[in-house]
């Protein structure tokens, strides 16, 4: 199998994490969700540096991000998918 | 691979079996830490533990204190242990635990006789101990003699996706050999409460980790917070790692401890296992070096330690075996990494294969070779306080 660009924990998620470095604006990605090995390709619409997240889904203001299956917190501004997921448009749901 | 499952370790006079062969050099508080590292520096193959409290402590904080006192004295990677305290009575009642255990220990107390003549009196004792523990040897002891801790630092997304699941799978194939093993980190687990509570071997159990939980919340968290914590959690080192919440944070924390094991026990800070083998969990801080400290308090003797970032936390008695998935931190701070997962991520190395590899350093780790951050002189030895002094 090819070295993945973008790692999915679970089928129902709505981000995925880049996990190879220097990831630049327009590139496509092989994309490898972990729970079951299946694959597709995504279009990075930034540069999103290692470890960080992707949207795999356009996404509004109130919705909820899922990451592992579960629920990482809510959307403070509005997403696009292929757009980089961070703290700029991620809220916690808690304290 | 499991068919290595022996190490060669020291075994201890109440049958418990240490990788490490220490006298250690406890302070009961602040003001004696003076002596204690002077008698450390006099005298080669002891090692300090100093630390900033013991003073004026009382209620369940000054439990904590003493436990954690005794609890560090009575580790088995401690040969013998010497305690320096300013007052007789409390210095003998953290002699009297570590005794308990049957190893050689013996109690100084500064006052009517200064640091110089403490200082000489306690190094003759050292050197006595010294000379004893050295003639300890090592023995074959069974991998169920092993208790192993964890806590993860500096954490970023690649340690939910390989160096946290590495733990989980070495949990999965240890526990049931007999090992005890720890997890903990309290408010680390907050959005993922929920499935840690179902990781709990009785409703019972779960009951009472979600009790430990809430007091967390409620005494801690919510007493005190000024805003929703996210400047302090997720840490700056995890969001420049890609953690955006809490709840990430959480999840891939729980990654920790695999697949098929339930815990068996909620213990309280630098509380030992009673139960006998199998996952407990503590009560305690996030913060590596505080957290590190409590598991070696509560007996254990190797420790996993994942980090996505980079975290270089050692601890003075407890060996800390790094692991990481992240190539940006194997290439730019290999030094401090033990285990190499990072072909997680290129999916090169299976969760399977990793694990094993953990279970192979942590086997070397335990027949004597030095972590990461014992050949760097990592020793952060940090005391839990739970409010402030009277």
């Amino acid at each position: 199998m090819a070295i993945p660009q973008l790692l999915v924990h679970n089928k129902s998620d709505n981000v995925g994490v880049v996990v190879v470095e220097n990831l630049k604006a327009g590139d496509e990605m092989f994309c490898v969700v972990t729970e079951d090995n299946s694959d597709f390709t995504l279009v990075v619409k930034q540069d999103v540096p290692i470890g960080h997240k992707v949207a795999l889904a356009d996404l509004t203001k109130g919705d909820t991000i899922v990451k592992y299956g579960e629920d990482i917190g809510r959307v403070i501004a509005p997403l696009a998918t292929g757009d980089h997921v961070h703290v700029h448009n991620l809220k916690t749901k808690r304290w | 691979m499991l068919a290595n499952s022996t190490f060669m370790g020291y075994r201890r006079e109440n049958g418990r079996v240490g990788i490490r062969n220490y006298v250690a050099i406890l302070p009961l508080d602040d003001i004696s830490n003076a002596a204690c590292e002077a008698v450390a520096n006099n005298i080669q193959g002891t090692v300090g533990l100093p630390h900033a409290y013991g003073r004026l402590q009382f209620g369940e904080d000054l439990d904590l204190h003493f436990r954690t006192m005794i609890g560090t004295g009575s580790n088995p990677n401690v040969a013998a242990c010497v305690v320096i305290g300013i007052e007789p009575i409390w210095t003998q009642q953290v002699v009297d635990g570590i005794a308990a255990t049957g190893k050689p220990v013996a109690g100084f107390a500064i006052e009517k006789h200064g640091d110089i003549t403490t200082i000489a009196e306690a190094s003759r004792k050292a050197k006595e101990f010294v000379h004893w523990a050295t003639e300890r040897q090592r023995e074959e002891c069974d991998i169920a003699d092993l208790w192993v801790s964890t806590k993860c630092g500096e954490s970023d997304t690649t340690s939910g996706i390989g160096s946290n699941p590495t733990v989980g799978n070495m949990y999965d194939k240890l526990i049931p050999m007999g090992i005890c093993g720890v997890f903990g980190e309290t408010s680390e687990l907050t959005g993922a409460e929920h499935l840690c509570a179902e990781r709990a071997a009785t409703a019972e159990i779960g009951e009472k980790f979600m009790k430990t939980f809430q007091a967390y919340q409620d005494d801690v968290i919510e007493a005190h917070k000024t805003t929703d914590l996210s400047d302090s959690q997720p840490t700056k080192g995890n969001i420049e790692g890609g953690l955006s919440t809490i709840e990430e944070k959480a999840f891939g924390n729980l990654e920790k401890i695999g697949r098929n094991v339930s815990f068996i026990d909620v213990l309280g800070p630098a509380e030992e296992p009673t139960k006998g083998a199998g996952l407990y969990f503590m009560d305690s801080s996030s913060a590596a070096a505080e957290c590190v400290t409590l598991m070696a308090a509560g007996g254990f003797v190797v420790h996993a330690f994942p980090t996505g970032q980079g975290n270089i936390i050692g601890n003075p008695i407890l060996p800390v075996v790094k692991i990481t998935a992240n190539p940006r931190t194997m290439r730019t701070m290999s030094e401090h990494i033990d285990v190499d997962v990072t072909g997680i991520l290129t999916r090169e190395l299976t969760m399977d294969q990793a694990g094993d590899k953990l279970i192979d350093m942590i086997i070397k780790t335990s027949n004597g070779r030095m972590t990461a951050a014992e050949a760097l002189g990592h020793k952060e030895f940090v005391m839990t306080k739970l409010y402030r002094s009277a």
